[in-house]
């Protein structure tokens, strides 16, 4: 990828259009339906869904080609059958975040890690691996990091109720 | 001279003059200056003892006539040794109240610089640090187990063994010393530079990284400040052409204040001694950001109290020094042309001044934040010290120049 | 007897979680070689109380006290956060007047907490009289916080749709004294620091951080600007009434402990000018204008995301809604955490005096933390 020039504010339809050419059908961009959202109506927002195995080269691609610098966070969600781990990638020059929702299967939940392409998704990996149990592959160093060593269960799975609740 | 009765005494002790009998009585360990020859404490203690041991023999005499007890409690002997004890007391007591009195200045002035009261117990605050010293004497004494024990005590102690020495070692005015060595000043200096060496070895034992840390950076502060200060303490001993803190004083008394051809020497030694008497800009080994208590982390309750007194009276003996090598130390050029200056007032324009010079220090400690280890040395020896070299040749062109018939 | 060699080359030094210079629990191992430091581990999770689970059991409503809960200092703009995620999710716009209001009370926080970190500033650099002067100041904004909110810390202030009150009677005569006081007594705190040599040797040239390593390390807000990247969500994707607003983002290129200084030293008078200009534009909306909208307790299903400037960096708070009065998930993004985890990055070749000072510069506040 050092050979393509780095595009440095890329516009919202160069990132569609750019996207939907390199990885074709493999990422699907969702429209929003909001109204009266302003970073939405005035185009700072892009949402997708990825298969699981381009993460990584979207991740790549993203910051390599269409300078997204940075990870704001990496979420991670347990829809009960399925689990899914959302990214919230950052332009600082067009300020445009992409959405990135990745599904993954429950009985194998590894996904590649975007931690070695950028370092502030570092901790948030970390995090999304100890209170779901997704497993980061190539992640410099998957710990627990909030919860004590000793947990042997994750918290945040709807599996594991509260007291109390219904 | 021994008396044979109480009368005897009674009758002759108005020729009895008491620092030559503490020659005699000591011989030559106590060197007695010519420059003073009375000493108001060793006075005061003979003085309280005239009176009270002469009393109780007095009593004793009269129920048992001619008893060697009560000859024995008016002797020269015993008469010396208890006034030598209450000279200490007086002049431990007198340091101490100037201590706390510093404190108690430190405190308020500190509250008024940054927009609060400062203490409040008491007639202005003033025994605030009384009740904070009985609240650590009720602390429990905790040590750490895993610890150099010898160390660990036998340096917290020597460090506040030395600073309480020092406060003592310095003369309040003529008659106000313990000892009036001609060599006073250096050896000020030599108990100041013993003060790092046990903080390091109070670092080290107790098996504390932030008190190693704290210990090693005592070290390092004194290699940056001690220079520079004896560079000051040589141009002052030049000029005046004495150790002797007395004949140093007299000296200024005599021809000007040092501050005035040395100015430059009075800033640098302002500054040094903050760095000496490990104050806030310079407390490198305590420094509570980042080495929680430094050296003191591991010495809780009543020692830390200490350490603290023990801390204030190496601030005062700083401020002292100060005062005495710039500031005339007790003598008041306009003031002491009255005949009842020397009579009088002496020793409490020495402890105004000090508090005066403790100003600056405690100014410095409002205004600015802690110094770098790395910056400390880059001050001493980039700046402090060419400083102060700079100024040991004023001071040597000056004494030429004078000693040449020159301008005075 | 066994005689063991000693490692006498580089030592672990555990700074936490009680320590003076952590600002909150947490705990900074770091390696030294003597006073430099060749190695850091940062560990949080002390206080980690499960706060997005805890989320999930509760009404929308009843997360907005929550949400204060996240950053003692800087309460305001989470719970506006939380309320601004769910009126995304309703589809709503706030009325003007709200709009209007939040950006008083958001600026409000952010002087005060930006008071709280030069207060913590000046401890970690060994000077209390910083710290004295900038909590005095403090308690000022946080009498403006009484005025408006009631309270003085966590203010339950916004609402979803709006705000929970109007301004009181004359709050914008106090508010508009208050800032002018505070404009003139910040250049006295400004003297005492940035015109004092020693503060400025202390904290100039030390946690250098590069531009592209920053955006990369995830770091943001004023550590972020300090290190050159002209971002500020405030300016670049405007919420509420900041698109109306005329300021300022001071941006360093330098990427020192000394420009996040001076950034945040900035941002504090750009808040000014932000609340003067708020409160101008408040007198010229009537009294009578609705501050709050009435909305449903259920949010519709869907995901949602909101972002916001934090006081110490960017807050997001991403919501997934299932159609109830609960929400599915709800995770934050704070951005200390991330700004946390650049520490180890930060701190490698200064010495020990300095770790204090690098790491005050981003401003540590556990609570958002460990969440």
């Amino acid at each position: 990828m050092a050979d393509e020039q780095k595009i440095e504010s890329p516009s919202y339809d160069d990132i569609i259009s750019l996207i939907g050419s390199k990885f074709g059908d493999k990422v699907k961009f969702r429209e929003s339906t909001k109204k009266n959202v302003r970073s939405i109506n005035e185009k700072r927002r892009i949402f997708m869904d990825a298969d699981r195995d381009v993460i990584l080269d979207l991740a790549y691609f993203l910051r390599d080609k269409l300078n997204f610098e940075q990870a704001s966070m990496v979420t991670g969600v347990d829809w009960v059958d399925h689990m899914q781990v959302i990214y919230h990638i950052t332009n600082y020059f067009n300020s445009i975040t992409v959405e990135i929702v990745v599904n993954i299967p429950a009985d194998d939940l590894h996904v590649a890690s975007v931690a070695p392409v950028w370092g502030g998704a570092n901790w948030h990996e970390r995090e999304t691996y100890e209170l779901f149990g997704i497993i980061f592959d190539g992640h410099p160093k998957l710990e627990r990091l909030l919860t004590p060593k000793s947990y042997e269960f994750f918290p945040f799975r709807k599996s594991y109720k509260l007291r109390g609740s219904q | 001279m021994s008396y044979n009765n109480v009368q005897d005494w009674i009758i002759n002790r108005e020729d009895w003059t008491p620092v030559e009998k503490l020659g005699e009585t000591f011989g030559s360990i106590v060197d007695i200056s010519p420059y003073a020859g009375y000493n108001l404490p060793y006075d005061v203690g003979v003085k309280v003892w005239e009176s009270l041991g002469g009393l109780i023999a007095w009593l004793i005499n009269l129920i048992v006539p001619g008893n060697p007890v009560s000859l024995a409690l008016v002797s020269d002997w015993f008469t010396n040794a208890l006034a030598i004890v209450v000279m200490v007391v007086v002049i431990f007591a007198i340091g101490f109240v100037t201590n706390l009195t510093m404190i108690w200045q430190e405190r308020k002035f500190l509250g008024r610089q940054m927009d609060r009261r400062g203490t409040m117990i008491g007639p202005l605050g003033y025994l605030q640090c009384l009740g904070d010293g009985l609240k650590t004497f009720m602390k429990e004494n905790v040590a750490p187990r895993a610890i150099d024990k010898k160390i660990y005590w036998w340096g917290v102690v020597l460090v506040i063994g030395t600073s309480v020495l020092l406060a003592c070692m310095i003369p309040l005015s003529p008659r106000w010393y313990i000892v009036n060595y001609n060599t006073g000043l250096l050896l000020i200096f030599a108990f100041f530079a013993l003060a790092p060496f046990l903080i390091m070895c109070a670092g080290w034992a107790q098996n504390n990284k932030y008190s190693l840390i704290g210990g090693l950076r005592a070290a390092e502060l004194m290699i940056s400040y001690e220079v520079p200060m004896l560079i000051l303490f040589a141009a002052t001993v030049y000029m005046t052409g004495s150790y002797n803190i007395g004949e140093i004083i007299q000296w200024q008394e005599d021809n000007i204040w040092l501050i005035v051809p040395q100015i430059i020497g009075f800033f640098v030694c302002v500054v040094c001694a903050i760095a000496e008497s490990e104050r806030v800009p310079f407390d490198l080994s305590e420094a509570e950001a980042e080495l929680v208590e430094g050296w003191q982390t591991e010495y809780a309750g009543m020692k830390w109290g200490l350490i603290m007194l023990g801390d204030y009276f190496r601030g005062f003996v700083a401020c002292a020094l100060v005062c005495i090598m710039y500031l005339g130390g007790w003598s008041m050029p306009v003031i002491e042309s009255f005949g009842w200056y020397y009579q009088y007032f002496p020793e409490l324009f020495m402890v105004l001044k000090t508090c005066f010079v403790f100003i600056f220090f405690i100014t410095a400690r409002g205004a600015l934040p802690r110094v770098r280890t790395d910056q400390i040395v880059n001050v001493g020896w980039k700046v402090l010290m060419p400083l102060a070299v700079i100024n040991l040749v004023i001071t040597i062109l000056i004494k030429w120049v004078v000693d040449n018939g020159g301008v005075f | 007897m066994a005689q063991e060699k000693m490692n006498a080359d580089k030592m672990w030094l555990t700074m936490g979680p009680q320590h003076p210079f952590s600002h909150g629990l947490w705990t900074l191992r770091v390696e030294v070689d003597g006073e430099i430091v060749t190695d850091a581990e940062p560990e949080v999770g002390y206080l980690h109380r499960g706060w997005e689970k805890e989320c999930e059991q509760r009404d929308y409503q009843k997360i907005i006290p929550m949400a204060d809960r996240l950053c003692y200092s800087a309460s305001m703009t989470w719970s506006h956060l939380f309320c601004k995620v769910a009126e995304e999710a309703l589809d709503i716009e706030v009325p003007e007047r709200a709009q209007y209001l939040r950006v008083v009370a958001d600026e409000i926080c952010r002087i005060q907490s930006h008071l709280m970190w030069l207060a913590a500033v000046g401890t970690d650099a060994g000077n209390l009289t910083i710290f004295l002067w900038a909590l005095r100041e403090r308690e000022f904004m946080l009498d403006l916080n009484v005025r408006l909110c009631g309270q003085r810390l966590t203010t339950n202030y916004p609402r979803i749709g709006g705000v929970r009150n109007d301004m009181p009677y004359y709050f914008e005569r106090d508010c508009l004294r208050g800032i002018e006081r505070f404009e003139k007594a910040l250049w006295d705190i400004v003297k005492l620091t940035d015109e004092s040599s020693i503060f400025v040797g202390r904290v100039k040239g030390i946690g250098h951080i590069s531009r592209e390593e920053c955006a990369n390390l995830g770091i943001t807000g004023p550590a972020m600007r300090g290190c050159g990247v002209d971002y500020d969500i405030r300016r670049d994707d405007p919420y509420d009434a900041y698109g109306e607003m005329d300021f300022y983002v001071p941006v360093y290129k330098d990427g020192d402990a000394y420009a996040r200084f001076r950034v945040r030293i900035e941002e504090m008078f750009q808040s000014c000018l932000i609340i003067k200009q708020a409160m101008k534009k408040l007198e010229s909306i009537p009294k009578t204008a609705p501050y709050r909208l009435k909305v449903p307790k259920a949010i519709p299903e869907g995901t949602h995301m909101a972002r916001i400037e934090d006081p110490r960096g960017e807050g997001v708070m991403y919501l997934i809604s299932d159609g109830t009065d609960r929400p599915y998930r709800l995770k934050v993004r704070s951005p200390v955490f991330v700004n946390v985890s650049a520490s180890k990055r930060m701190v490698q070749g200064v010495r020990i005096a300095d770790i204090p000072t690098v790491m005050a510069m981003i401003d540590m506040c556990l609570g958002e933390t460990d969440r």
